[in-house]
C-alpha cells in the first residue's frame, strides 16, 4: 500500500501527514468532493473539491465556487473520506487485463443503411 | 444590471433620495464585504463573501443610476451617472445607515453585521417588489433572491460560530454586541419615508422591523447567543453624519477615480 489515502478518487491527495497550523484549521475543515448536474437529464459530474466544516456549508461553498456562472441546476457534495478509490498500486491488476480485449467494443457490427440515432 | 425604464421619467427628488439611501446601503456594505478579498479564513469563504459583495454592488449600480436620473440635470445640464454618485460625493452627501459602514472587525463581527443587515434586506426588498416606483420595484424583485442567499449564509455562520467553540462564541457575541445598537437606524421614520409611504413607494419600517426581529431572535437563539440589552441607538447616517471610519472607506473607494478621472480598464 502507498502511504497516500486516496482522497477524492484521484488517488494522489495526501490527507495524512499534511502539515497543519496550530489551530488545526484543515482538520476541522475536511475535504469534500463536488458533483454538479449541468441540466435536467444529465448525470452529476465531478467538478472538483473544497474544504468546509460540515455538509451544510460544503453545499453552500460548492454553490459559490462551482455554479457562479450558471453551471448547474443540482449539486451533490460527498465527504472525500467516504470515497473508496482504487489505488495507483493496483492500476496494473485493475485495468491492464482489459487492454487486449477489443471484442468488448461494439465495433464488429455493420450498421444497417439508413439507421439513425445510433 | 436590471434594465430600467428609460422613458417617462421626470425629476422626482423624493424617490431619488430614497433610491440613494437604498443604493448607498448596498454600495457601502459591498465595499466592506470586498475588504475580505484574500483575507478570509479560507479560500471558499473568500469567494462566498465576494459573491455577496457583488450582489450588493449590482443592486447599488441600478439604484444609483435610477437616483441620478430622478435627480435631474445639475446646473451644467449634466445628469449624474452611477459613477458620479459613487465616486464624486463627499461624506455628508452619503445617506447610508451607519450599520453598513462599520468596520468589519473579525470574521465573527462581519457575520453578525451580515445577519442583521440581511434579515432587514430580505423583508425590505420583498416589500419593495410591489413599490409604486417601477425602477425600485425592478431592482428589489431581482435582489430579493440574492439577499435571501446572503441571509442563509450569515445565518449558517452565526449559528456555527455561536454554537461552536468557546473562542468562536466569545468573538461572535462580542461582534454582535458592538454592531447591535446600530441596527435600529434601519427602521427609523422621517418625513421623506412618510411622504413615500403615502405614495406607495417606500416600505413600511415598522412592518420590516417586526419581521427582522422574528428572524434575528430565532437565529440568535439557535446560535446560543444573547440578545444585547442596550437602549443606545446611534443614528445620523441618513442625514450624512457618519462615523470616523467612513472617511477612510470613501478614500479607498474614490481615490482612483478622483486621481484619474474617467479611468477604465
Amino acid at each position: 500500500m502507498s502511504d497516500y489515502t486516496a482522497a477524492g478518487g484521484h488517488g494522489a491527495v495526501p490527507t495524512t501527514g499534511v502539515p497543519s497550523d496550530e489551530r488545526g484549521a484543515r482538520r476541522s475543515q475536511p475535504l469534500w468532493e463536488v458533483f454538479v448536474r449541468s441540466r435536467r437529464g444529465l448525470s452529476h459530474t465531478h467538478v472538483g473539491s473544497l474544504h468546509a466544516p460540515d455538509a451544510h456549508m460544503a453545499l453552500r461553498n460548492a454553490r459559490d465556487l462551482y455554479t457562479r456562472r450558471q453551471e448547474g441546476v443540482s449539486i451533490w457534495v460527498v465527504a472525500a473520506a467516504d470515497v473508496v478509490a482504487s489505488s495507483p498500486d493496483e492500476k496494473d491488476a485493475f485495468f491492464d487485463p482489459a487492454g487486449d480485449k477489443p471484442y468488448r467494443h461494439p465495433t464488429f457490427y455493420d450498421v444497417p443503411e439508413g439507421l439513425t440515432h445510433l | 444590471m436590471t434594465p430600467l425604464p428609460t422613458s417617462g421619467l421626470g425629476v422626482d427628488l423624493d424617490v431619488a433620495a430614497y433610491a440613494l439611501r437604498l443604493g448607498d446601503d448596498a454600495l457601502v456594505l459591498g465595499q466592506r464585504l470586498a475588504e475580505w478579498a484574500a483575507r478570509s479564513p479560507q479560500i471558499e469563504e473568500d469567494v462566498a463573501l465576494l459573491n455577496l459583495a457583488l450582489d450588493q454592488l449590482g443592486a447599488a449600480r441600478s439604484l444609483l443610476t435610477h437616483a441620478g436620473r430622478l435627480l435631474g440635470p445639475d446646473a451644467d445640464g449634466h445628469v449624474r451617472t452611477e459613477d458620479d454618485l459613487a465616486f464624486l460625493r463627499d461624506e455628508p452627501d452619503w445617506t447610508n445607515a451607519l450599520l453598513v459602514e462599520l468596520d468589519g472587525g473579525d470574521f465573527g463581527r462581519t457575520m453578525a453585521r451580515q445577519l442583521l443587515v440581511s434579515a432587514y434586506q430580505v423583508p425590505l426588498y420583498a416589500a419593495l417588489g410591489s413599490s409604486a416606483d417601477e425602477g425600485i420595484a425592478g431592482v428589489a424583485g431581482k435582489a430579493v433572491k440574492e439577499v435571501a442567499y446572503s441571509l442563509d449564509h450569515a445565518r449558517s455562520w452565526v449559528v456555527r460560530l455561536g454554537d461552536g467553540t468557546d473562542e468562536s462564541h466569545r468573538r461572535v457575541q462580542t461582534g454582535l454586541d458592538e454592531v447591535w445598537p446600530y441596527a435600529f437606524e434601519l427602521f427609523e421614520r422621517d418625513p421623506l419615508v412618510d411622504r413615500l409611504l403615502e405614495r406607495g413607494v417606500a416600505a413600511d419600517p415598522a412592518a420590516i422591523e417586526q419581521q427582522w426581529q422574528a428572524t434575528v431572535q430565532e437565529v440568535l437563539a439557535e446560535a446560543t447567543l444573547t440578545v444585547p440589552e442596550t437602549t443606545w441607538r446611534p443614528t445620523g447616517g441618513r442625514r450624512g453624519a457618519h462615523t470616523t471610519g467612513f472617511g477612510y472607506l470613501l478614500a479607498e473607494l474614490q481615490h482612483l477615480h478622483r486621481s484619474h478621472p474617467g479611468a477604465r480598464w
